[in-house]
């Protein structure tokens, strides 16, 4: 169920990527999804109740194993938001360079390419 | 030797960082270390030929750490993009001049191309999306480089599409680890063998058709490559149109579909699907084009058609034609850029009704243009025509005929397509007189004759059999040798 709702933010995201004309929102749509994802991510690893993926000193590994939440996923993530907020920075830079050329943040008026 | 194969992602990648730092002492240094860096990546990749192996990182177990793996396939793919990559660079030592900033230039070339060999080389999926990120963002940057109107138009497109294909990609890799708790292709490959394709494995697989195939720009996702790659600086376009799409979008395929999924009949139908429609599509959309790079760009689509089809049929005849087209349309295709990019170069102009004569002012470039477009067209002794008749022989074997029907047409419609090329920009005498601005600089010359001549030497890897082409044959045993054991 709650796997849905991250699909449902993706979902958000990518209307917005494939329906709004102005470049700012498809960027701010792209960056909904990419957050989607991330959440769907940290819920794989999550664990009810679970203990933190630290292992204590003379703690069995097999007791670890079985009570805390899975960190890789949570590495993934912060890996994933870097890369994210690398690509929304190129993307704002785009931005604002087409703004310069063009005068305008609506895509549809940006068309000097054809056929 | 196995050491060597880290160096691929490790030296490109200092190299990127090293070129800002040390640009300011002199012009000469980002050209120097940038060509230096390739001309070494080229010969390591030169040295892994027919070598296998997997290095461990940081020392770690397989199931632990991440594994490099090299096999038959990845030496082939590392032999295209660097020596591709080598050209394009020798290239743009006179090219880039045309444009400011060099330093720049150069830095995001090495990480595009230490992306592009991190995701050839890697053995972990995630590994695989972070490499690809990197070569996908210095591409985004890359085709903007030139800050004018069309060149950020076609790289917004790019990046936002690039953003979707990740996001896609990347929600199948979540899903993958979700059902089988691991990243590693080779532990994947092993719990889907027990586990069998369940609904959300072939979700997974769904998001990975689409993801991979916006990245290769295969038909029903290929919006934004004819913007993307003729705005691209012409070294650029070359790397762009003859390795990037191919190795993070069809090697992926091939390498996740045989190696670690395991290929189904179904999977393999949409393949040669999606093959067949990249190939018709692309080439009846490029007829009618008169900008000499978006022209190539649309073709582009169809070869990788080429690529698709032959990749999809899974005998090894087709895998043998399909992996072979792909080094040759890495070859030919780059070519072409580059012969587009020194027309530009010297008349500033690209559009075919304002070119003619083009091979009496540049005689050079248009004996390379001839090579070429008779490769890519499918006339006897070039490459390209060895690696058509084997995608249509394994067609007919496979007892797809209509599919054999379609591959001839296509060639015949591209080799037409070529012919006006030749034609309007460089045997039809100009329809006014050309103004030759600058002549052609050796490196550039280099470059185009290195490339012209691997594609009649190309040729020679069929003296071993039309079924099993010198190092192609390699490349075919690792696709068709079934999943990763572990």
């Amino acid at each position: 169920m709650i796997y849905a709702l991250c699909l449902v933010l993706v979902g958000i995201g990518l209307y917005g990527v494939l329906a709004k004309k102005n470049v700012v929102k498809i960027v701010i749509g792209l960056m909904i999804m990419e957050y989607g994802i991330h959440l769907l991510l940290i819920l794989i690893g999550y664990r009810r109740n679970g203990a933190f993926p630290i292992m204590q000193p003379g703690q069995d590994p097999g007791a670890y194993a079985s009570v805390a939440v899975d960190p890789l996923p949570q590495a993934l993530v912060l890996t994933s938001i870097v890369i994210s907020l690398g690509v929304l920075a190129l993307l704002v830079a785009l931005c604002l360079r087409l703004y310069e050329k063009y005068g305008t943040f609506d895509i549809s008026e940006m068309r000097r390419l054809r056929g | 030797m196995i050491h060597a194969i880290p160096m691929m992602v490790v030296l490109p990648l200092a190299g990127a960082f090293f070129i800002p730092m040390v640009s300011r002492r002199a012009a000469w240094v980002p050209d120097a270390v940038g060509n230096a860096v390739m001309v070494v990546l080229a010969v390591i990749s030169f040295g892994l030929i027919g070598r296998e192996g997997i290095y461990h990182v940081g020392g770690w177990p397989t199931p632990l750490g991440i594994d490099l793996r090299l096999d038959g396939l990845t030496a082939i793919l590392l032999l295209a993009v660097n020596g591709i990559g080598l050209c394009a660079a020798l290239f743009s030592v006179s090219y880039m001049e045309l444009y400011t900033s060099k330093f720049r230039y150069y830095s995001l070339f090495l990480f595009m191309v230490a992306g592009m060999n991190g995701v050839i080389i890697t053995g972990d999926l995630f590994n695989l999306y972070v490499f690809m990120e990197i070569a996908a963002i210095a591409s985004y940057a890359l085709v903007a480089f030139g800050c004018e109107h069309e060149e950020l138009e076609a790289s917004f497109k790019y990046a936002v599409l690039g953003g979707v294909a990740s996001s896609l990609i990347l929600i199948g890799i979540a899903v993958v680890y979700m059902i089988t708790g691991s990243l590693n292709m080779a532990q994947i490959a092993d719990r889907i063998q027990t586990i069998g394709l369940t609904p959300p494995i072939l979700l997974a697989l769904c998001l990975f058709v689409a993801g991979f195939g916006l990245k290769a720009a295969l038909v029903p996702f290929h919006a934004w490559l004819p913007d993307a790659h003729p705005s691209a600086p012409a070294p650029v376009s070359a790397m762009l149109s003859g390795v990037l799409i191919k190795a993070i979008g069809v090697y992926v395929m091939a390498r996740l579909f045989f190696n670690v999924f395991g290929p189904t009949s179904d999977l393999l139908a949409v393949m040669r699907l999606l093959g067949v429609l990249s190939m018709v599509i692309g080439v009846l959309l490029a007829v009618g084009q008169w900008d000499m790079k978006r022209l190539f760009a649309y073709h582009s689509i169809s070869q990788i058609g080429y690529v698709m089809l032959g990749l999809g049929l899974g005998t090894p005849l087709g895998l043998a034609g399909g992996l072979f087209h792909l080094l040759n349309h890495s070859v030919f295709k780059s070519l072409l850029f580059l012969n587009a990019g020194s027309v530009e170069y010297s008349t500033g102009r690209r559009n075919l009704k304002q070119l003619g004569g083009m091979a009496r002012i540049l005689p050079l470039t248009g004996g390379t243009t001839l090579v070429a477009s008779m490769s890519i067209g499918g006339v006897p002794p070039f490459n390209g025509f060895w690696s058509k008749l084997i995608i249509i022989f394994a067609c007919i074997r496979a007892g797809f005929y209509g599919l054999a029907g379609w591959a001839v047409l296509v060639s015949v419609i591209t080799l037409a397509s070529f012919l006006k090329v030749l034609r309007y920009g460089f045997y039809e005498a100009p329809a006014e007189k050309l103004r030759v601005e600058r002549s052609m600089a050796p490196l550039m010359a280099v470059a185009l004759l290195l490339l012209a001549i691997s594609c009649l030497a190309m040729s020679l890897f069929v003296v071993t059999g039309l079924e099993s082409p010198v190092l192609v044959d390699r490349a075919v045993e690792a696709l068709s040798a079934g999943v990763f054991g572990m």
